[in-house]
């Protein structure tokens, strides 16, 4: 059985990767994810964890390094933040094609300049579109847990595809928090070998990334994309499978208290906990406010998220994200754009708040509730406000 | 590719779009992309093979008699052929539709 134990979550995560006996990992190190990184390498030299660690020059050498790895059939693991995010981002269109099943573990950042090392998504937004599958912890034990299942999912035949976990910079990373550890048998009889169907392998030789021309990319991308939105059923299946095994339960949309809530908040990651003492709150003193926290942010939980919304009238959706001179936040203009065809629909108000590690409190929520109806009360024309910036 | 790129549907596509067929390149029709193609006037030819060496195509064969001739297959047009002949055998010239 695991144990209760106190770590910071970004050992915790490193841990996990442990208890799925990784076999490689390559990395860099990177505020806010380098406890990650440095706990591994702590993990490898104390024999711990039986893995090649190799140190490279760059993110964009330790995704290519990770590919290389994944393409011989080893299980993989590395992890990065913000700027070693960007600096990776062609490497990981790379992975997604190729099908090779690389598990990395994101500490949402704030993207350069001005130069911030604090907690945002604006970094999970800038690969939304590269082909991986991306689930978004809100909590350290979520955080620990979606590793070990990343590997089942991304490795899992029906799937063969990369899986980032995002855990927000600071907010989780560098947080010690109450977990429960899972014990290695526990892992192991949850977590089967990796085995990629065609390796490396000059008894049966293969190639990978081969080019193609405008005759044959389109059904290359179609066949990307199909096999995406295929793995939905299997993250659910795994997510099953890991509520049998370990009593922690996982679905592509969290509700908290939306029993009868007319007005609901939309978030994901950290701030999620905090908004759900924000409806404590709330619903303390009478208003009739739920949560919604998205987990599953690629492939996109488009039916779990209409049925969690289909009794509100307002939704408040909270981004740490902002997409600059368009719809606002991200996570905002695709929830708007999964409503537009159903018949009753909520008015979706949207916010851009948190930017750069600035704290989104419980009073902020509260706010942003209060301005959210004040905008739908009295129609005013807004795609999104920005809360809490300095006017 | 055992049939034509143009009869591969997306269901087709092994994981990850991998290459399953080692050599296949070789089926890979370079030579629609070309605009010019090489003639020759073999009474000049002195069968050097030069070439062939600078080919970068490496679709220059040697025939039974003994000269050298691009497979249309492949050629591309490119022209360095003609450009490195010594005895000007070679002559590109515009390709009709």
């Amino acid at each position: 059985m695991g144990e209760r134990i106190g770590i910071e979550v970004s050992q915790a995560i490193a841990e996990a990767a442990m208890l799925a006996d990784v076999d490689v990992v390559a990395a860099y190190p990177i505020t806010p994810q380098t406890h990650i990184v440095e706990h591994l390498a702590e993990l490898v030299a104390d024999g711990d964890l039986d893995a090649e660690y190799i140190p490279v020059e760059s993110e964009h050498s330790a995704m290519s390094a990770c590919l290389g790895a994944a393409a011989t059939g080893a299980r993989t693991f590395t992890a990065t933040a913000g700027q070693g995010l960007e600096l990776m981002h062609e490497v990981l269109y790379v992975a997604s094609a190729m099908q090779l099943p690389v598990i990395m573990a994101v500490a949402n950042r704030a993207l350069s300049s001005p130069l911030n090392v604090w907690g945002d998504q604006s970094d999970l937004m800038s690969v939304r579109d590269t082909g991986w599958i991306q689930i978004v912890a809100a909590n350290g034990q979520e955080a620990l847990d979606n590793v070990i299942c990343a590997f089942a999912i991304g490795e899992d035949r029906r799937v063969l595809l990369p899986v980032m976990v995002h855990v927000d910079g600071f907010f989780l990373t560098h947080v010690i928090e109450p977990v429960i550890m899972p014990d290695r048998e526990e892992v192991r009889a949850f977590l089967p070998p990796n085995d990629y169907p065609l390796p490396l392998d000059p008894e049966r030789p293969v190639s990978m990334g081969a080019f193609a021309p405008p005759i044959l990319y389109p059904e290359t991308k179609k066949a990307q994309d199909v096999k995406l939105w295929a793995s939905r059923e299997v993250i659910l299946e795994h997510w099953e499978r890991f509520g049998k095994a370990f009593g922690r339960h996982y679905g592509p949309v969290q509700s908290y208290r939306t029993e009868g809530a007319r007005t609901l908040l939309v978030t994901m990651g950290s701030i999620s906990e905090t908004a759900s003492a924000a409806v404590d709150k709330m619903r303390d003193a009478g208003k009739d406010v739920g949560l919604v926290q998205l987990r599953l942010w690629r492939p996109f939980p488009f039916a779990e998220l209409r049925s969690a919304v289909r009794e509100a009238d307002l939704l408040v959706v909270v981004d740490r994200a902002i997409s600059f001179g368009g719809p606002g936040g991200p996570m905002c203009s695709e929830i708007r754009a999964a409503l537009f065809h159903e018949e009753k629909r909520p008015r979706v108000t949207g916010f851009v708040a948190g930017l750069g590690g600035r704290d989104v409190t419980v009073a902020g929520f509260e706010a942003m509730v209060a301005r959210g109806t004040e905008i739908a009360e009295t129609g005013i024309e807004a795609e999104y406000e920005t809360y809490g910036v300095r006017e | 590719m055992s049939r034509n790129e143009g009869d591969i549907t997306w269901k087709d596509i092994e994981i990850g779009a991998i290459v399953t067929e080692p050599g296949n390149t070789a089926e890979y029709r370079t030579g629609d992309w070309r605009s010019q193609a090489p003639t020759y006037g073999f009474d000049k030819c002195i069968k050097c093979g030069l070439c062939q060496m600078f080919c970068p195509e490496g679709c220059i064969e040697q025939n039974a008699e003994g000269y050298f001739v691009a497979n249309m297959f492949w050629c591309k047009g490119c022209g360095i052929c003609a450009r490195e002949c010594p005895t000007g055998v070679i002559m590109m010239v515009e390709e009709s539709e």
